[in-house]
């Protein structure tokens, strides 16, 4: 189905869906309190079949956080945007580990590199860093006096 | 223009250009040679001959971590071809390797990981920091968490190549200048041994 159809089906599903103007995909702002529940629907809804998620992305704005989710379906070959926008003081979101497994990983390095809790995530622990590392790097007010050199 | 009629210069007419002696045409053999019936007579140093001989034969260790680690495999493929300067065998062992090109960029967890293959290669050996990120840390010098910023924060350096990443060309002018700078006995190897 092509984008306009794609949009409508997804306004059926959440009625309080923004879309956003992406230049390719069909980008949709979504309220992380229901994020578990679309993600269940976008993955087994009969139509919709978004079983590839590709990429899990955070973004620190300094005032708030975003998580980026880009999925695809195998099956009808079409690419999907959500994002969800998070507090910036205390970023907690519903894992989706237990719906695609890929998550697992990639949640632990949002975890890891901005400091993102995932609610029900089954091991969240550091993957890039040392276990022992304070503080979150890929956060635009990470501080590091040893390494790093600000220019 | 007809091809009967071409113009053929005549032979010993035309001006060759002069060659100048570079550096790969003038390695001759150290010491000389002394013709006498049934063969010939070396008379040379030893110390010339040994450099000599490691000089034309240094086995690289596979070695890339990052994006110069492609134009290390592009030298060492057909077209820059380094094993016409003796790098024949890219050894994956340090143990039977006797030159570390450091191509790519050393984070702070891989500092370790260098320092322990650098101390598993077997004397003499010489390191070449290639590309931006093995000389000062390159691009990631500022607001960087984890890199370390030059190779020779973890391990000393004979020769540092610019470039990001360098050309072929670039890395085959470091490695002939280690090449000259054992033959000269320059090396951070050689100028320890001596100082003993």
């Amino acid at each position: 189905m092509n984008k306009e159809e794609l949009k409508v089906k997804i306004q059926e599903l959440v009625p309080s869906a923004v879309f956003e103007e992406g230049p390719e995909w069909v980008t949709v702002v979504i309220d992380p309190a229901g994020w578990e529940g679309f993600a269940r629907q976008v993955r087994f809804t009969a139509g919709l079949d978004f079983d590839y998620l590709f990429c899990v992305t955070g973004v620190d704005w300094k005032t708030h956080f975003t998580m980026v989710y880009h999925l695809s379906s195998t099956v009808h070959r079409q690419t999907l945007v959500v994002k969800a926008k998070l507090d910036h003081d205390d970023p907690v979101i519903g894992t989706v580990s237990g719906i695609w497994r890929t998550a697992e990983f990639h949640e632990r390095e949002v975890y890891d590199l901005f400091g993102v809790r995932f609610t029900g995530h089954p091991d969240l622990r550091r993957i890039f860093m040392t276990d022992d590392w304070k503080g979150w790097p890929l956060r635009k007010d990470y501080e590091d006096p040893v390494n790093m050199i600000k220019l | 223009m007809d091809v009967n009629q071409q113009h053929i210069p005549e032979a010993g007419s035309q001006h060759v250009p002069e060659v100048s002696p570079g550096p790969v045409q003038d390695k001759p053999f150290p010491g000389a040679v002394h013709p006498t019936a049934g063969g010939g007579i070396l008379v040379s140093k030893l110390d010339e001959v040994i450099n000599w001989a490691r000089s034309n034969s240094l086995w690289p260790l596979v070695f890339g971590t990052s994006c110069c680690a492609i134009e290390m495999m592009s030298t060492a493929a057909a077209k820059y071809d380094w094993s016409r300067f003796g790098f024949e065998v890219a050894r994956a062992t340090p143990r039977q390797a006797d030159v570390i090109i450091i191509a790519g960029t050393i984070v702070n967890k891989m500092a370790p990981v260098l320092k322990r293959l650098y101390d598993q290669m077997a004397d003499p050996k010489y390191v070449i920091a290639m590309g931006a990120c093995a000389t000062s840390g390159g691009p990631f010098f500022y607001n960087t968490y984890s890199v370390v910023k030059g190779a020779d924060h973890v391990i000393p350096v004979d020769v540092y190549v610019a470039g990001c990443p360098p050309r072929p060309e670039a890395l085959l002018h470091a490695l002939i200048a280690l090449q000259e700078k054992i033959r000269s006995g320059a090396t951070r190897e050689q100028i320890k041994t001596e100082m003993k």
